[in-house]
């Protein structure tokens, strides 16, 4: 089971999440993204690029498949508007024993945000809004990958 | 070609896609941004350091020193921030 979506609408996790656990395997890792309240902000705005963005999504899972022994993998990322304490993305791995999914899982998220071609805008309470800066920390993540 | 821009890009040029007529002398996706950045005022602001600036051709990340080729789109954008 392989599956990547990108959701205009609120991601209900445990959906993903359950269909990993009927794969018949021992292990289900997952993270979630939660958006944040970073001093004063009220939403997450997400903008991606349709087409390149399902298709990185997609590679991303093959190349995790390819590295780990899974039995299934998935990632559901949102974009529009997220208010602060909604999930922004889930990415789930299952596996025979935990090994596989919790290093699969890692894996995911990290190269995610390093390679999949979305943008993130903070919206203040103030009605401001700001783009938020890529990190050298998240470059630093996903290289130990590499 | 086609030229789709994203986030900051988009807004600092006020459009999210355009076309161009690739000029002979482009060979690479860096010559092909310097040429854009004459285009006005806000493609220059919007792309004058390739250093904060991101690049897919056809939807595949490359470098600004990738051949232009034959593709049809090239996508500009900062560094990703998803996830």
């Amino acid at each position: 089971m392989k599956i990547a979506r990108i959701s205009h609408a609120a991601i209900q996790p445990d959906e993903g999440l359950a269909a990993l656990a009927g794969l018949g395997g021992g292990a289900v890792s997952s993270f979630t993204g939660i958006a944040r309240d970073d001093g004063g902000v009220t939403a997450i705005e997400l903008e991606h690029y349709p087409g390149m963005t399902e298709a990185s999504l997609h590679r991303l899972i093959e190349a995790a498949t390819a590295r780990w022994s899974l039995l299934g993998a998935v990632i559901t990322h949102r974009v529009g508007i997220v208010p602060v304490g909604a999930p922004v993305v889930v990415v789930g791995a299952a596996s025979l024993h935990r090994a596989e999914a919790l290093a699969a899982t890692a894996f995911l998220i990290d190269r995610l945000k390093t390679e999949a071609p979305f943008w993130k805008r903070e919206h203040y309470a103030d009605g401001t809004a700001k783009w938020v800066d890529a990190k050298a920390s998240d470059d630093a993540r996903a290289e130990r990958w590499a | 070609m086609k030229l789709v821009y994203f986030a900051r890009v988009r807004e600092a040029i006020g459009l999210s896609s355009e076309e161009c007529d690739v000029p002979p002398d482009a060979r690479s996706v860096g010559d092909l941004v310097a040429w854009i950045s004459a285009r006005s005022d806000e493609h220059a602001r919007a792309l004058h350091d390739l250093s904060r600036l991101r690049f897919a051709l056809d939807q595949e990340m490359v470098a600004d020193d990738a051949l232009l080729g034959a593709a049809k789109e090239l996508a500009i954008f900062p560094p990703v921030t998803g996830g």
